[in-house]
């Protein structure tokens, strides 16, 4: 990989070093010993910064995030705000017939948990670092890589958990 | 499912990739290069100038190159050998656009379709086929770069989909061959003809990872694992997709 990659705009070549979660990932199919993803999780839940007071924002701009597929690529420009992909792997609003399967349905998701503190912050969490919960996990971490800003992640908490989002109608 | 199969069916009657391999046969035959050469002398693993049934048996050892080439990699090969051109200015443009397919594209599509109906069997036997798949497979495994992706990220689970694009599972043989029976292929939504050398490459760009070199062992290596994997297939390409 090494010699036969290049970089290519903001793809560079430190990101083709794998880290000790992708290590064990790729080392046990993604499915790692348990007390081995317990510790690892642990650790990436350390690296998760949780906003004090509300994590919920405004879900409208969370819906475009949602919809957006562009950034970190080299076709994308640099320190140019990109979006979550998110319906590339899920559904979520109602509305939007396009929409991935690659991760469950989040389809009336705050309707069904609620929207109190401990929801947020878990939803926070999960955008911000899903291998905290799940070591192997498929979605990317998408606050840890630079990939979606504070805000951001609050709009997206919005999009699943605001009463008067699509998701939840 | 049938709907799907009926539209497949129809799209590839008088297919637009016709007109790719059209362009093609001219640049098989066009002299090129400081060598003012066509590539009509190059050998695709059947012998010089041999193009019929030549894509069903790559990718495939190269005693010459004492590598493991898939049609792209061969070509590449060929420009420089025969034409005297240089890799940078061959590879200038390997991969087009709707308003102008690439020299590698086209010569994809002509030589593509001389291998209708003939069973993919890719090289298997030689060392450095064997090491090829195994590295292909490695790599289908590897997660890395800023999302974590691996190809197992996408196509390693049955039935999922990419917003309303299905993903095949390409470690398994019954998904893997309709692939490699359709690849190369007229893409309808870009009016552009897309190759395994492209799709390598916009895959590894979707992942967030940095590009792979055209024709580099890496690509290769999973063009192989993929073709080896969908292998006994009857060819019916170059198709067409979404």
């Amino acid at each position: 990989m090494q010699r036969d990659l290049h970089a290519r705009g903001q793809a560079t070549m430190d990101r083709v070093v794998q880290d000790g979660v992708q290590r064990v990932c790729t080392e046990s199919n993604d499915r790692p010993p348990a007390e081995l993803a317990k510790r690892l999780e642990a650790d990436q839940m350390k690296t998760i910064a949780f906003p004090q007071g509300n994590l919920i924002g405004d879900w409208k701009n969370g819906e475009r995030i949602a919809q957006d597929g562009r950034g970190l690529q080299w076709t994308d420009k640099p320190g140019a705000p990109g979006g979550g992909s998110c319906y590339n792997c899920h559904q979520l609003s109602p509305k939007e017939a396009s929409f991935g399967t690659i991760g469950p349905s989040l389809s009336r998701f705050g309707a069904i948990r609620g929207n109190g503190p401990e929801i947020q912050k878990y939803v926070y969490g999960k955008i911000f670092n899903a291998k905290a919960y799940n070591l192997c996990s498929q979605m990317p971490r998408l606050g840890y890589s630079g990939t979606l800003t504070e805000e951001q992640i609050k709009d997206l908490v919005g999009l699943l958990l605001d009463p008067a989002s699509p998701v939840n109608q | 499912m049938r709907e799907i199969q009926r539209y497949r069916q129809m799209v590839s009657e008088d297919s637009p990739a016709e007109l790719f391999e059209v362009e093609g046969e001219a640049l098989w035959k066009k002299p090129q290069g400081p060598k003012q050469a066509s590539l009509e002398k190059c050998d695709l693993g059947l012998g010089p100038g041999v193009l019929k049934g030549a894509y069903a048996q790559l990718p495939r050892y190269f005693k010459d190159a004492d590598r493991v080439m898939d049609l792209e990699t061969r070509l590449l090969h060929c420009m420089m050998a025969l034409q005297g051109r240089s890799r940078e200015e061959a590879t200038q443009r390997v991969f087009g656009n709707a308003d102008r397919p690439s020299e590698m594209e086209s010569l994809s599509a002509y030589i593509a379709t001389q291998s209708r109906g003939m069973k993919m069997a890719p090289g298997l036997s030689h060392p450095k086929e064997k090491e090829a798949y195994e590295l292909g497979r490695a790599l289908y495994f590897q997660r890395t770069g800023p999302w974590d992706f691996a190809c197992t990220s996408c196509h390693g689970e049955e039935s999922k989909r990419i917003r309303m694009q299905a993903l095949p599972v390409l470690l398994k043989p019954e998904q893997a061959r309709p692939v490699v029976a359709s690849w190369p292929a007229y893409r309808i939504s870009t009016s552009a003809f897309i190759t395994l050398q492209w799709r390598m490459n916009d895959c590894y760009r979707q992942m967030r990872l940095p590009e792979p070199a055209f024709g580099s062992d890496t690509t290769v290596a999973l063009i192989h694992f993929i073709t080896v994997t969908g292998k006994g297939e009857p060819y019916r390409g170059p198709g067409n997709k979404r």
